[in-house]
């Protein structure tokens, strides 16, 4: 039951990384379009689906709290602030999505809404999960740190480094869904973006290596596991490959490649723990009778039907989003 | 008393949920009232009712899209506020919240797919079938935050196990007696917020001459089903008083500020409640009526405040006046509705320009209804987070600082106001256009997970007219 429930948040957390990460992408990426054109033929990339990859945050946040309360408490009042503003950032950069095609005079405002929105939430997300990395003062169940506790300028390296990483996969995702000029400064922009997250990759394993000796025991003892920064070095070069010869599909698929390397590197430095250092999966799980009384409704019937649907509307929206379609 | 994170905390609960509330409230009553439609459209072919329910689901689009996002903030703010509450009770209430989220997600989220693209594409009957799965979506909904909510009012199948709730008893949780009141008590409550608001719409055409056909059809559906439900509602708004009598006896005497033990009780209709003196000042009380109200008897004894520790006692004044509003909204809402069926039922309402006028201001009141009823019974339950169990002073995050809270209460205050403004901006707009003679295309953009991409295509596509109809 515990497994099964790790398991499921694991999906529905990396669902949303890669999924919301394309697009809060995007919505950086817009604040450096030079015309209203290709800003419209950003928004219509992302525009059918940012919804449906937002919900997936809902999902991991009450299976959390669901069957790993004691992680969801912790976690939500460790980060108060940041949670706080990246909430702010997804609703503003949400209703932007709607409001934006209402007005002309006040269009500004809106503009400003989607791309600050996602860069403030996609900034808060990596700035905790380099706060995490680094270490929360846990005792006894609870938080003890203060309000800022957070703060390190190796959270904020996180924080611009997975700016870098979903402004990456948002790159990719408007070469793999637009045309034109959009298609080719994406492709521009693609280079650089894999260089900086690469160099911020490397730096957060060493530090956490440096930081964490458990970690590096890990690695030396279980050397296959170096299987997973091999993937992602391995997409990384197809993704270079795919550049050069611009081959619209490929870039995408690698990024997600490389993200789903760094996830499962990071996922096993630290394993079995959930906060790193101070709760264990099975410290943090919730008893058996919720477990169970989730697994038997929403774990076995719900949750397919979940993955199913989002694979439905990805279906639908397949191919090249045409500019003229979102108004 | 200064301010403290607890203090913080519970206004920005108070403020957040209050401002949520209003759109689901809303949208359920309306997904019952387009199922309630589309299914007069099939049976009678008469495109008139297809109109109507095209109108009415770009603004069911709109105000489901304001309910979905401000629904999010709720799923982690008991987590950044209530953290000892989520921690310890999370074995139960996480997993209600759970449920809520998966079960309404996916039913709402995929046949709302098929109210928007499939008119064209599937049978008429699962037109149907699509409509009533997304109410019954929204619907499950307020069933799962009902049980959560009423768990916390009377906790039932658990044990506390090292600190926390641990279930011990899921059909007690799901099946407690007090679910099945309070439930209907906030269905029919949405249901009649949909039924006044759609009769205010009808009014408004009327008053205004536009849109008759649609106008009448709206007025009297509303006001009928309003007739219907009102004495339903108010049978489970005393099933509800029952159930506080029986389990919350000292939120029953903070509502009735009842201070000293009656027998038999007198009923305060109005007064100051002061709890420096455990009296009320400026009370209008009748004799006997308390004890007919609480117990159903002439010569019933009526615990008072004072029988209690003062810890325990909750603040009187909120549930002792929120409570005289929500009833005071209620008993007009009664009358309009009866009034007004009567009007219509002898054919004078459409003429009766004073009943128009009322049934347009009434679209308020159902609403001042459900936050007041909501205020009696959740400030009613303090000091308590779980009843008689979790006090909400140990619930609070034991982290938070006075310095975060303010900051969050002001960003919340703030952006919701933002996004509040406009969203009644386009609502106002929507309204105004009315049910005209046009059908929503598909709009190209619009997904089921971006509701209010209906009202794009209305708005952009403005010059289009095809017949109503099949």
């Amino acid at each position: 039951m515990v497994l099964y429930w790790i398991i499921v948040l694991a999906i529905a957390v990396l669902l949303y990384v890669l999924l919301d990460g394309f697009d809060l992408g995007v919505g950086m990426l817009f604040g450096l379009a030079r015309n209203e054109d290709d800003r419209r033929a950003m928004m219509a990339a992302v525009a059918p689906l940012w919804d449906g990859n937002e919900t997936w945050l809902v999902v991991a946040g009450v299976v959390l709290w669901g069957a790993f309360p004691v992680v969801y408490s912790v976690l939500l009042s460790a980060f108060y602030l940041p949670m706080l503003l990246m909430l702010a950032g997804l609703i503003l950069r949400g209703v932007a999505f709607e409001y934006r095609a209402k007005t002309q005079r006040l269009r500004w405002i809106w503009d400003a809404a989607f791309a600050g929105g996602s860069l403030v939430a996609a900034f808060m997300q990596g700035l905790t999960v380099g706060a995490l990395v680094k270490g929360l003062p846990i005792a006894d169940g609870r938080y003890t740190g203060g309000e800022f506790t957070w703060l390190s300028p190796f959270a904020i390296l996180c924080g611009i480094g997975l700016c870098l990483g979903y402004s990456l996969l948002g790159a990719c995702w408007l070469v793999k869904k637009c045309e034109g000029g959009i298609r080719d400064s994406a492709y521009r922009q693609i280079p650089p973006l894999s260089f900086g997250l690469l160099a911020f990759l490397v730096t957060v394993f060493g530090f956490a290596l440096a930081e964490h000796l458990q970690v590096l025991q890990r690695w030396l003892e279980r050397p296959w596991l170096f299987v997973f920064p091999a993937i992602g070095a391995a997409a990384l070069v197809v993704l270079a490959e795919g550049v050069r010869r611009r081959r619209d599909a490929v870039p995408f698929y690698m990024v997600a490649l490389i993200f789903l390397a760094a996830f499962g590197t990071l996922a096993i430095s630290f394993w079995p723990y959930m906060i790193p250092f101070a709760i264990t999966i099975d410290a943090a799980a919730a008893p058996h009778a919720s477990l169970a009384f989730m697994f038997w409704g929403e774990g076995i019937f719900v949750f397919p039907l979940l993955l199913i649907y989002a694979a439905v509307s990805y279906r639908v929206f397949r191919g090249k989003a045409g500019a003229a379609s979102y108004e | 008393m200064g301010l403290t994170p607890l203090l913080l905390s519970r206004l920005q609960f108070a403020f957040t949920i209050s401002f949520h509330i209003i759109f689901p409230s809303f949208s359920i009553g309306v997904a019952a009232w387009l199922t309630f439609l589309e299914a007069l459209h099939l049976a009678t072919g008469r495109s008139v009712y297809r109109l109507i329910f095209e109108f009415w689901l770009k603004i069911f689009g709109v105000v489901f899209g304001l309910g979905v996002v401000s629904g999010i903030v709720m799923a982690f703010q008991f987590g950044t506020n209530w953290s000892e509450l989520a921690r310890t009770s999370g074995p139960i209430q996480g997993v209600l919240i759970s449920y809520e989220t998966f079960t309404a997600f996916a039913l709402e989220a995929s046949f709302f797919g098929v109210l928007l693209f499939g008119r064209s594409r599937v049978r008429p009957w699962f037109y149907l079938f699509s409509t009533a799965m997304v109410a019954l979506g929204t619907s499950l909904s307020a069933f799962w935050i009902m049980i959560n909510n009423s768990w916390m009012q009377v906790p039932t199948g658990y044990a506390v196990v090292n600190g926390t709730f641990v279930p011990t008893d899921w059909a007690a949780i799901i099946f407690n007696p007090v679910v099945w009141v309070r439930f209907p008590h906030m269905l029919f409550a949405s249901y009649l917020t949909g039924a006044f608001c759609v009769a205010a719409t009808g009014a408004w055409y009327l008053l205004r001459r536009v849109f008759t056909a649609e106008a009448q059809i709206m007025l009297r559906m509303g006001l009928y089903l309003a007739a219907i439900l009102m004495p339903v509602q108010l049978f489970f708004g005393h099933l509800t008083g029952d159930y506080v009598h029986k389990y919350q006896p000292i939120k029953f005497a903070a509502i009735e500020a009842r201070w000293h033990d009656e027998q038999p009780a007198s009923e305060v209709l109005i007064g100051w409640p002061d709890p420096a003196t455990a009296t009320n000042r400026y009370a209008i009380s009748i004799p006997v009526l308390g004890s007919l109200i609480a117990s159903s008897s002439f010569d019933s004894k009526e615990v008072g405040l004072t029988d209690f520790p003062r810890q325990d006692w909750p603040p009187v004044a909120i549930p002792f006046f929120s409570f005289r509003i929500m009833v005071a909204c209620g008993v007009a809402l009664l009358l309009l509705a009866w009034v007004g069926s009567y009007l219509s039922f002898k054919q004078r309402l459409d003429r009766n320009r004073l009943m128009l006028w009322l049934t347009f201001f009434s679209f308020p009141l159902p609403f001042i209804a459900i936050l007041t009823g909501w205020f009696t019974a959740e400030v009613g339950r303090q000091p308590w987070t779980v009843y008689g169990v979790l006090r909400t002073a140990q619930a609070v995050t034991p982290s938070l600082t006075t310095q975060a809270a303010t900051i969050s209460l002001i960003v919340f205050a703030a952006v919701y106001t933002f996004i509040f403004a406009f969203g009644t901006y386009y609502l106002h707009q929507l309204l105004r256009t009315g049910p005209v003679g046009r059908l929503v295309l598909p709009p190209t953009g619009a997904v089921p997970n971006r509701p209010m991409s209906v009202v794009d295509a209305h708005l952009a596509v403005p010059q289009r007219h095809l017949v109503p109809g099949e």
